[in-house]
């Protein structure tokens, strides 16, 4: 069994919209079998925070294009991207891009 | 005395020839002057720079507070003097941007922007003034950098950039700048830069917050590499909708001035493989490590399968530009005119009206006896607003006569939110609310101070 985690969760660029206005979410994740990977934190976020429209935030198993994930401030693209597994006290940011100028 | 009128005629020639010489020397400059601020509608082929060899001792006063700087030096001046930059979109990136590449003695600057100067730009868009309204944003910028450097070359071009003229425009700058406001442009130059082996410093800027990048910069990501694939339309925000501080893209064009002046200078840029990301309300910057160039990338991969610039708006879904899109959700018969909603209200037939904006918005203004729910509330199904909306359909029923349904006509700004509205209205009516007979107000609030009350405030 993998031990409880907390994470912190932050929103931007507009994504923080479909979890009610709120930017920052101090999370824990329950106790599981396996380690938590991004691709479960994606579906327990859809389950536990996203209340309307999940279409505006997921797509398929990943998130929606145009929203850029980041991992303790880096592209999850360098960090395994949907394979990525949690540490305690990760800091996973979903931002949307931005495109007024 | 013959002698003294001989001699008087002989100055007044001299003078007269002088003041001739003085004519024409003014004439020939205005015209200089005119022309190189002549507004071009296409692209023609920029005149190219003279590299200056030394500095003047004008330029060394003018630049001597940056020439000091060990980063910068004689070589780092004359290296910006001798750099071309394209500034696509003159408005709140753009301004900014544009003055400090002039301020720091830029050689060529093209500005473009198919767009003319409004009210509600001018909070945002720094380089445009009362007097610039209705005027083209590029000659505006153009007029206002010239003002501020004329040493600098500017070309300002009215037009929109497409597949056809992009890359003919690019090839002739060596730095680009993405101050654009759309999805479409914002693939369109990531392509056009990455075929032409330039550089882009790419900024965008939205309600209180602000990002940053250089695409196609020394082994880093070009655009698509980040975002492969085009967001969902409906996503994307623009400033008219989703609102911005005019501070914020200030700050994210003077981020794409610095960039651009180190990539000019010779000292290189840091953003090559960063993601710059401003938060304006906890006044915070936030510098993200990017992957690198995608050998997959279909533009800057290994092999890429776009070799021409095709059509942007297709493959985005949405139009080159920041306009509202007006949507169309509802049948013929769901909506009224403003003019049939002038008739409701002046026959005093009982009836709700539903004004679905945002409060924020509400607050500006309002029709009189309009109730407010926002149309995130209806869509969440916010109990307190179901209660709310159930009590009045309950009172305007108690002044009906007959079996006839409630009217509830719904509005917002532009005529876009209504109609969502009245589509969960529809899913309501009947069962979490009593039943209803609900109707959009076609073109909203905006369309009613067009066609209706003059008075009413536009924003």
């Amino acid at each position: 069994m993998a031990a409880p985690i907390t994470i912190h969760l932050e929103f931007g660029g507009g994504a923080e919209l479909l979890f009610s206005g709120v930017k920052k979410h101090h999370m824990t994740l329950p106790s599981q079998s396996q380690p938590w990977d991004m691709k479960q934190l994606l579906v327990w976020i859809q389950q536990n925070l996203l209340k309307e429209r999940p279409e505006l935030f997921v797509q398929g198993d990943s998130v929606r294009p145009g929203i850029l994930v980041l991992i303790n401030d880096a592209d999850w693209e360098l960090l395994g991207e949907l394979d990525y597994q949690l540490q305690d006290k990760d800091n996973i940011v979903f931002i949307s891009t931005l495109h007024g100028g | 005395m013959a002698q003294e009128v001989c001699s008087l005629k002989a100055q007044l020639r001299e003078k007269e020839k002088e003041i001739a010489d003085l004519k024409n020397k003014l004439a020939q400059l205005e015209k200089s002057h005119t022309s190189t601020l002549e507004l071009r509608d296409r692209v023609t082929p920029l005149t190219p720079l003279k590299a200056k060899a030394s500095l003047s001792n004008e330029d060394i006063m003018r630049y001597s507070r940056q020439l000091i700087l060990p980063e910068l030096g004689v070589q780092g001046q004359l290296n910006i003097s001798k750099t071309s930059v394209l500034i696509v979109g003159c408005g709140g990136l753009g301004c900014p941007l544009a003055q400090y590449l002039a301020a720091a003695g830029i050689g060529h600057l093209g500005l473009l922007d198919y767009d003319e100067v409004e009210l509600s730009n001018l909070h945002r868009q720094v380089l445009h003034g009362e007097d610039n309204l209705g005027q083209a944003k590029a000659l505006s910028a153009a007029c206002a950098v010239r003002r501020l450097n004329s040493t600098v070359e500017c070309i300002p071009y009215h037009l929109q950039l497409s597949s056809e003229n992009a890359l003919q425009l690019i090839q002739q700058y060596d730095i680009v700048a993405d101050c654009s406001d759309n999805v479409p442009t914002r693939y369109l130059v990531n392509d056009a830069c990455v075929l032409s082996g330039k550089p882009l410093v790419s900024a965008s800027a939205l309600r209180m917050e602000g990002q940053l990048a250089v695409y196609n910069y020394h082994g880093g990501p070009c655009y698509r590499c980040l975002y492969p694939v085009p967001p969902p339309p409906e996503t994307v925000t623009n400033c008219s909708d989703g609102g911005v501080l005019g501070v914020v893209p200030g700050i994210m064009g003077c981020f794409q001035a610095l960039e651009v002046l180190k990539i000019a200078s010779g000292q290189g840029s840091s953003c090559g493989q960063q993601l710059v990301i401003f938060d304006a309300q906890d006044a915070r910057f936030r510098c993200i490590k990017l992957r690198p160039r995608q050998a997959g990338c279909v533009v800057c991969g290994e092999n890429p399968s776009i070799t021409h610039l095709a059509d942007y708006e297709s493959f985005c879904g949405s139009a080159a530009t920041d306009k509202c899109r007006k949507l169309n959700l509802l049948s013929r018969d769901q909506r009224i005119t403003v003019q049939d909603y002038k008739s409701v209200m002046d026959s005093t037939e009982p009836h709700l009206l539903l004004d679905v904006r945002p409060p924020v918005e509400v607050d500006i203004c309002h029709l009189p006896c309009s109730v407010n729910i926002p149309l995130s509330s209806l869509e969440e199904r916010k109990i307190e607003h179901l209660q709310l909306l159930q009590e009045r359909i309950r009172q305007v029923k108690q002044q009906m006569a007959g079996d006839c349904l409630p009217p509830v006509y719904v509005i917002c700004k532009m005529g876009n939110d209504s109609q969502k509205a009245v589509q969960v209205l529809e899913n309501l009516s009947g069962s979490e609310v009593d039943s209803i007979m609900v109707k959009d107000i076609s073109g909203g609030l905006m369309a009613w101070a067009k066609t209706i009350d003059p008075t009413f405030p536009q924003y």
